[in-house]
């Protein structure tokens, strides 16, 4: 169907395929067809000045063919992937001193597992392994299945359907854009429709997880750290399919943790977090504990340490209510 | 052989990303030759030497460092014949985003960070455009969602290449791109070979060696900007 596009009119193209715009807008001179709307694709790329195209680095006679493979790919890209995700499992390697590590673990969607250790123990490594799908050939010698299986070496290249989504410890904007169109392009790089809906449900739990209220014209690059954290997490719930989320130290400042693992939790994601913070790590159900850039082991949270964490927590609030009071002008 | 040819806007990545790539290789078991080609000085040859390879440095001076690629990749394919080497690798800059040194059925790979802004990828030309592989590096230093609307920026740019993440501070990802860099047309030869597409020109009375400002001293391939009040 796409091959007989080039000689639909770019009226009706342009109407039907919104996001053609920004292939016209790179390839093309001439832009937008004034005059030239009623003629054919293949007619409007002959119509173009040759030598005006040279001059952007476009060959005329490519056009139509990298038209249609643009087309393609928009149209692979819209598929919405069903993962299937039953299972990810990480079967140990070795560790910096080429000790074999003896373990394996096995996640399933909805799981939440801490990763606890001392800083430059590791931790980001086995993020790292997990995101590339390690297959024996990291310094770990890791390997990563799903559902039991070696996951095909596509995933790993795929930029269309990401199976890892990464929350990592910069998480800087640099992207000259407001809160509004970042999200709206995430969308569109995504192929989301109802993308005014989304920007609406992502503000409003990124608010939620802020403490300070962001609104829709801030630039992405003016946010306080705390709301970058707040606006990636709420993004990441909300627009990423990727059924996998590996989180690199969410920082005390400025957001809920609780809540924001509480939100890709309920997305039915499978979400690994390095923390050094207890009230985290003791969140979890499992944690694994790094030492020497090996796995050293995986420990159940006991029922004693989940009823010390309601003790960890009261005390976080308690003291989450002083760090408020005071920020407002309060004294005691 | 098979040459690789390396391009992409200054301080991209390029070397670092080669750096760890040329480890890929030898672990592979493979031998590795390096030519740089820069315009004013490189530091890099140090750098590649640090890897025990062979490694060539070309520097364009007055000439456009295109026009001088292409002018000179015979040459360095033959010094890395001498070398008897399974790979050639050739690192150039593109200095003003409209060159490109690509080679048809050469293996051509352009390096780019997330740095650069969303419009950055539409703004460069041939060489991002006709790349095969397209390496994105920094990408540790922005967000999981700037690194997504980067790299679809990059694939409605290029709709056929493969997008890479390399971080080339770790040198993560340079293990597979190696495993692809296997794959790539061997050559016994380029003479007779073509560019993917043609070089700007660059033939007017400035190339020569005019200074002076005004109409009656431009000769030869000059273009006016055109102002649409």
């Amino acid at each position: 169907m796409i091959n007989s596009i080039p000689g639909e009119k770019i009226a009706i193209i342009l109407k039907t395929y919104a996001y053609c715009h920004d292939f016209f807008d790179a390839m093309v001179v001439d832009y937008p067809p004034k005059d030239k709307y009623h003629l054919t694709v293949k007619e409007y790329f002959e119509s173009l000045d040759s030598y005006e195209l040279q001059t952007k680095g476009v060959e005329q006679e490519d056009l139509v063919g990298q038209f249609v493979s643009f087309l393609e790919n928009m149209e692979e890209r819209q598929k919405s992937v069903q993962w299937n995700i039953e299972s990810l499992t990480i079967i140990g390697g070795q560790n910096k001193h080429g000790e074999q590590e003896n373990v394996s673990i096995c996640l399933k969607p909805g799981d939440v597992v801490s990763i606890v250790g001392p800083t430059g123990s590791g931790k980001s490594r086995l993020l790292g392994d997990i995101e590339w799908l390690a297959q024996g050939d990291t310094p770990t010698k890791r390997r990563i299945l799903i559902n039991e299986t070696i996951p095909p070496q596509s995933w790993r290249f795929s930029i269309e359907h990401k199976l890892v989504a990464q929350l990592s410890q910069n998480m800087n904007f640099v992207m000259d854009l407001t809160v509004e169109e970042f999200i709206k392009m995430h969308g569109e790089s995504r192929m989301i429709c109802d993308i005014e809906e989304k920007i609406r449900l992502i503000l409003e739990k990124a608010n939620e997880l802020a403490g300070e209220e962001i609104s829709l014209d801030t630039p992405v690059t003016a946010l306080s750290g705390g709301q970058s954290r707040a606006l990636m997490i709420a993004d990441t719930a909300f627009l990423s399919s990727s059924p996998i989320v590996l989180i690199d130290e969410i920082e005390n400042a400025g957001i809920d943790r609780k809540i924001a693992i509480s939100l890709l939790v309920t997305n039915e994601k499978i979400v690994l977090i390095a923390t050094h913070d207890p009230v985290l790590a003791l969140s979890a159900e499992r944690r694994i504990v790094i030492k020497n850039g090996g796995i050293e082991k995986i420990i159940e949270t006991s029922r004693n340490e989940k009823e010390h964490l309601h003790e960890l927590e009261a005390l976080n609030q308690k003291l989450m209510n002083y760090r408020e009071l005071l920020r407002t002008g309060g004294s005691f | 052989m098979r040459l690789i040819t390396f391009s992409g806007p200054p301080s991209s990545g390029k070397t670092s990303v080669i750096i760890s790539t040329i480890r890929a290789l030898k672990n592979n078991g493979a031998d590795v030759a390096v030519v740089k080609m820069d315009c004013l000085t490189s530091d890099d040859k140090e750098l590649y030497q640090k890897e025990n390879v062979p490694v060539g440095v070309g520097l364009s001076g007055n000439l456009c460092p295109d026009h001088f690629f292409i002018t000179n990749i015979e040459e360095c394919f033959e010094w890395g014949i001498k070398k008897r080497v399974d790979y050639l690798i050739t690192e150039s800059a593109g200095l003003c985003n409209r060159c490109s040194p690509h080679i048809s059925g050469v293996m051509a790979v352009c390096v780019i960070d997330n740095l650069m802004g969303i419009n950055t990828p539409k703004k460069i030309g041939p060489m991002l455009k006709m790349a095969d592989i397209v390496i994105i590096t920094k990408g540790d230093i922005v967000s999981q969602a700037e690194r997504e609307v980067f790299a679809f920026k990059v694939r409605q740019a290029n709709s056929k290449c493969l997008i890479l993440n390399v971080n080339g501070i770790t040198g993560q990802g340079c293990t597979e791109f190696a495993t692809i860099l296997a794959q790539a047309q061997e050559h016994d030869a380029v003479t007779g070979e073509k560019l993917r597409f043609s070089m700007p020109a660059a033939v007017c009375s400035y190339c020569l060696g005019e200074k002076k400002i005004g109409k009656e001293y431009q000769l030869g391939n000059t273009r006016k900007v055109e102002f649409h009040d």
